[in-house]
Formats: C-alpha cells, structure tokens, sequence
C-alpha cells in the first residue's frame, strides 16, 4: 500500500477499471509492482480476473473445508468419553463453523456471495479438502484429527497469512491461532491415550496408522501435477510449493510421533543426513485421486448430510427472511416493537 | 465455588440443576452440523457449552462429574423431563429452549441474589442464560411471526412440549425458591413472547397426574435411555480408564 501511494500511483479502483478499458495494461502493471513489493491487494483494488478467480475458488474450498470438516468430529459429540473432552470438541466444532463464517466473507469480497457459494458446494462444483472424506471410526480420531490434519492445515495456513490478498491474509491470521490450539488439544489427547490402558494405546496407534497417508494428501499432489501451483506461487497466493509443505509437516512429525510413543506406518521413513530432512515413501495417489473424484469412503455421505441439513433448514431461512421484511421499520429482529399486541 | 466444599452443598438440588443443563447440553450437541445455517451452528454449539459448563460445577459439587454423568443409570438421573426431550424439528428445539431458558433465567435470577451454596454459580450462570433466553424468544417471534409455515411448526412445537412444563416448578428440595411466584413470573414471560409472536398459550394441561415432578424422581421418557446409552458407551466400555 505504502509504496503505491508515495510514488502517486494511487491503486487504481476495479469500478474505475471497467469504465476506460484502455488503461488496463497500465491498471495490470499496478497490480504486479504491488505484489513485488509484498503489498497487500485489498477488495477495491482493480485485479486480473483470473487472480479473482482463483482466490475465489481457494477461499470457497477452504470455506468449505471448514464446514464439511464440521461433521466427522461431530460424529463424536454425543459419545465423548469425559465431560472435559466433550466441551473442548464442542468449542472446536464450533470454532470451525465460526472459520466457515470468516472465509465466506473474505470470498464475498471479491463479488461472490455465500448463498451462490454453498450452492456450488451442494452441486458439487466446488470442493472441500479430501481428508474429511474419511470416516471417524473410533473416538481416538478426533486425537489424530487434531494432531495431523490441523497440523497439516496449519502447515498450509501459516504461510497464507502473509498472502498477497488481504482479506484472506487477514482471516488466516484469526483462524491459524484457533487452529494452533485444536491442533495441542489433539496431541494432548493421544498422548492420554497412548499413556492409558492397552486398549487406548491400541486405539491410539490405529488412528494413527490411518490418519497418516491421507493427512500427507492434504497438501496436494506433487509438484510436478499440481495444475495451480505455478501462477499461484506468482501472484504470492502461495509461498511455497505443496512437496515444500509436506516434507516441512513430516519432519515436524516424527519427533511428534516419538514423544507420543507411536508409530508413524510407512516403513520408508527414515532420517537423510545429507538433506537434513526425513526421507518418506510414496503416497498412493490412485487413492487420493479416487477420492477428489467423489469415491472415497465418505463423500456421498458428507455432501448427502450437508444438503439435507441446508434443505430442511429452508424453511427456518425464509421465517427469519419474512419475519425482517415484515419488521424492516425497525432494528432487525423484533424485541423492541409491539407487534403481537398491535394483532392481537 | 471458594466458600462451599461438597458437605455444605445439598445434593440433590446440585444433581437436579447439574442434570438439567447436561441433558439440554446433550441434545443440543446433536445439532452439530445438522443446524439451518451457519450462524445457528455457533449458537447452539455456545449454548451447549455454557450448559455444560453449568453441569461440570455442579456435578462436581455433587461428587465426580464423569462418574455421575458416565455411570449413573436412568433411573438416577433428576432432570427435567422436559430437557430430555428429542431435538424434532428446529421449532421444537426452539419452544424447548424458551420454555427452559426462561425457567432458568429465572431461577438462577432468583438463588444469585440469595445467599445460598449456589448464589456465587447463579450470579455467572445467569448471565450466560439471559443470553440463551434472548436467543429463545428472538427465534419464537421469527418463527411464530414469519411464514404460514414456520407459524404452524412453531404452534405445534409449542403445543407439544406444553405438557412437560408444569413440572419445572415443583420443589426442588435445598433450593430457597418461591415457586409459586417463579412459575406465575414464568407464564407471564411466555404468554407475553408468545403473543408478541403471534402465537397463542397451549390450552392443554402443563402436567400430568403420571408426570408431576417425574424427572425429579428419576422416572423418564422413553427416549432418555437411548440417550444415555449412547453417551455412556464409551466410558463404560473402558472401566477406570482415564481420557
């Protein structure tokens, strides 16, 4: 922003854009000399279409990510095993409801809107993260949930803090720091578990054992496959690339998984003196494929129950909806008018 | 909490308030993901969590708080019959949650400005109820005053729970309550949303001669059981366990 202004270029406004065509190479040169300069793109700023594009399509799927996300530990609500263990996931499902909200605002920034969005979702045009595709079978995968895959979220987010476009950048700030303690929650419960009984230790390295390769999938194929990478990384959406990522999240784990007393199951891993990193085997990517094409364990179900929640809260939307138009006069929802004695 | 230790407490008004706010905190985990927007996923999530905060400080006063939620048996438990109730529809979560929040709020009111053992718990609770009694009865005038629709669900979820609502004001024995002042403050609070929402007071008795105070003594609704089995297996699954 700064740089922008003191050399009087002021950022030009996208509603400016449209209406004198003829100055769009130099609008596209603005645009490029503030990402280079690392300053942040804000919603009035005019921006290449395909930048908007593709922030909207992250920003969805991330948002949506969070709300499908919502359901495999919900799954464990009710059968939580102590009271204590019961608030904590309620407070983390709720937080990731409460991540939802945040990034469907950064996305409607850029023009779209929720509705149009979860519509998306619902049809299946947009995606959501393929790890919420698998199921939670024991109460032991909330643990590895928490310890894995927000770990390998927060490998992700933590660069998109410092991304090229503000209002996300600004959402991942909110949303890494709650996910920073989800994340101590869950090694913090397999760490009960794998110091309970046998059985909880068992159920602890079974989660593990399952949750490991899918949690490795959720950076994305490899470099050489990933179809966004390149101009992502151009446009400083991304920051680093999604192999990057992934040899940066394995080597925080292993000493994790030391301290925990368990087992990571990939008989490849092994420390590499020269690279100082860990070595690690391949993933199977027919299965992370199968499962971004719709047939993995739970994607039926997932999307099935998202639906039929938003169908059958239709009519609880359009009773809200009625209720403002009839009380627009006055602050939203009723409480200060007079209306049930003035029918009565 | 600093100035009474589990011996001055009365107990079975600790399990009676602690059971409550369990149950309802129960059912409204339920909704986890299945609510009819994002906004009401927050809400009742927050309101599920204030209730089981409420619940762990007066198990714990009462004794152990996973051993009583986690291994008591029906019979045992001394909420409500009301909070038990299945979630239904979203009005019927709704008519629940007026109905007993505005009982709550009440009540917690009433022991918060007494010194009694729970004045220092009510003094936070009720705070955090004013908050769920707001979210209430704004919902049963959205509802009771939005489309024809949304009108008759709410008329019906009304309807429907009316008949567990007399049993909220039987004494508790060790809560210094006038019940009778708090159940005529009770019913005008209602009639007063209900009307404002277009909706009319349920006709039908608010107990039964085979309900009064049921909940109380242990005696349930048949969907309590499976109910608890669900939120007991695990912990029984693994006896003496640490989580």
């Amino acid at each position: 922003m700064a740089t922008a202004a003191a050399q009087g270029t002021a950022r030009p406004e996208a509603d400016g854009a449209r209406n004198t065509t003829g100055d769009e190479a130099e609008y596209q040169h603005v645009f490029d000399a503030a990402v280079a300069a690392d300053e942040r793109i804000e919603p009035r700023d005019w921006m290449p279409d395909a930048y908007r594009a593709t922030l909207v399509r992250q920003i969805a799927q991330h948002a949506h990510s969070e709300i499908i996300g919502m359901q495999p530990e919900a799954n464990w609500i009710t059968r939580a095993p102590s009271l204590r263990r019961k608030a904590i996931l309620m407070a983390k499902v709720q937080d990731e409801a409460g991540h939802g909200l945040y990034l469907y605002s950064a996305a409607e920034t850029l023009g779209t809107s929720r509705d149009e969005l979860l519509d998306k979702l619902h049809s299946g045009r947009q995606k959501y993260s393929s790890i919420f595709n698998y199921p939670t079978l024991t109460w032991a995968d909330v643990g590895a949930i928490g310890w894995l895959v927000d770990g390998a979220a927060i490998t992700n987010q933590v660069p998109l803090c410092r991304c090229s476009y503000g209002p996300y950048a600004r959402a991942m700030v909110r949303v890494c720091k709650e996910e920073s303690f989800h994340q101590r929650q869950g090694y913090e419960l397999l760490l009960a578990l794998s110091r309970g009984t046998p059985e909880q230790h068992a159920m602890a390295q079974d989660a593990v054992d399952r949750w490991w390769w899918p949690s490795l999938m959720m950076f994305g194929p490899p470099d050489d496959e990933s179809q966004h990478s390149a101009q992502s990384m151009a446009w400083k959406i991304k920051r680093h690339s999604n192999d990057e990522l992934r040899q940066r999240f394995v080597d925080i784990c292993v000493p994790q998984a030391e301290s925990l007393g368990l087992t990571l199951p990939d008989p490849d891993l092994r420390w590499n003196e020269e690279r100082g990193k860990y070595d690690f085997g391949t993933i199977d990517w027919t299965e992370f494929w199968e499962v971004l094409k719709g047939n993995g364990p739970c994607n039926e179900q997932r999307l099935t129950q998202r639906r039929r929640a938003h169908d059958e809260g239709a009519w609880v939307r359009e009773a809200a909806a009625a209720h403002a138009a009839k009380h627009s006069g006055g602050t939203e929802a009723a409480g200060h008018r007079t209306t049930g004695a003035e029918r009565a | 909490m600093t100035t009474t230790g589990p011996a001055t407490v009365p107990v079975t008004a600790a399990l009676a308030l602690g059971d409550d706010a369990l149950v309802l905190s129960h059912r409204l985990g339920e909704w986890a993901g299945h609510a009819p927007a994002l906004e009401e996923e927050v809400a009742l999530a927050n309101i599920a969590l204030d209730l089981l905060g409420q619940a762990r400080v007066l198990l714990s006063l009462a004794g152990d708080e996973d051993e009583l939620a986690f291994l008591r048996e029906e019979r045992s438990f001394r909420n409500l019959q009301l909070v038990e109730q299945p979630n239904g529809d979203f009005a019927h979560t709704i008519a629940r949650q007026l109905y007993f929040s505005t009982y709550q709020h009440l009540l917690h009111a009433e022991l918060a400005a007494g010194d009694g053992p729970f004045a220092p718990l009510a003094a936070k609770a009720v705070k955090e109820v004013a908050y769920h009694r707001d979210h209430a009865e704004q919902w049963t005038l959205r509802l009771g005053d939005g489309t024809e629709t949304s009108h008759e669900r709410m008329r019906r979820a009304c309807d429907a729970l009316w008949r567990f609502t007399g049993e909220m004001f039987q004494p508790v024995e060790g809560l210094d309550v006038d019940w009778a002042v708090l159940e005529s403050r009770w019913l005008e609070s209602v009639t007063r949303v209900l009307g404002r929402a277009t909706l009319t007071v349920p006709e039908g008795p608010r107990t039964g001669a085979w309900s009064a105070g049921a909940g109380r003594q242990g005696v349930h609704t048949e969907s309590f059981g499976r109910m608890l089995a669900e939120m007991q297996h695990l912990h029984r699954s693994h006896p003496g366990a640490s989580w």
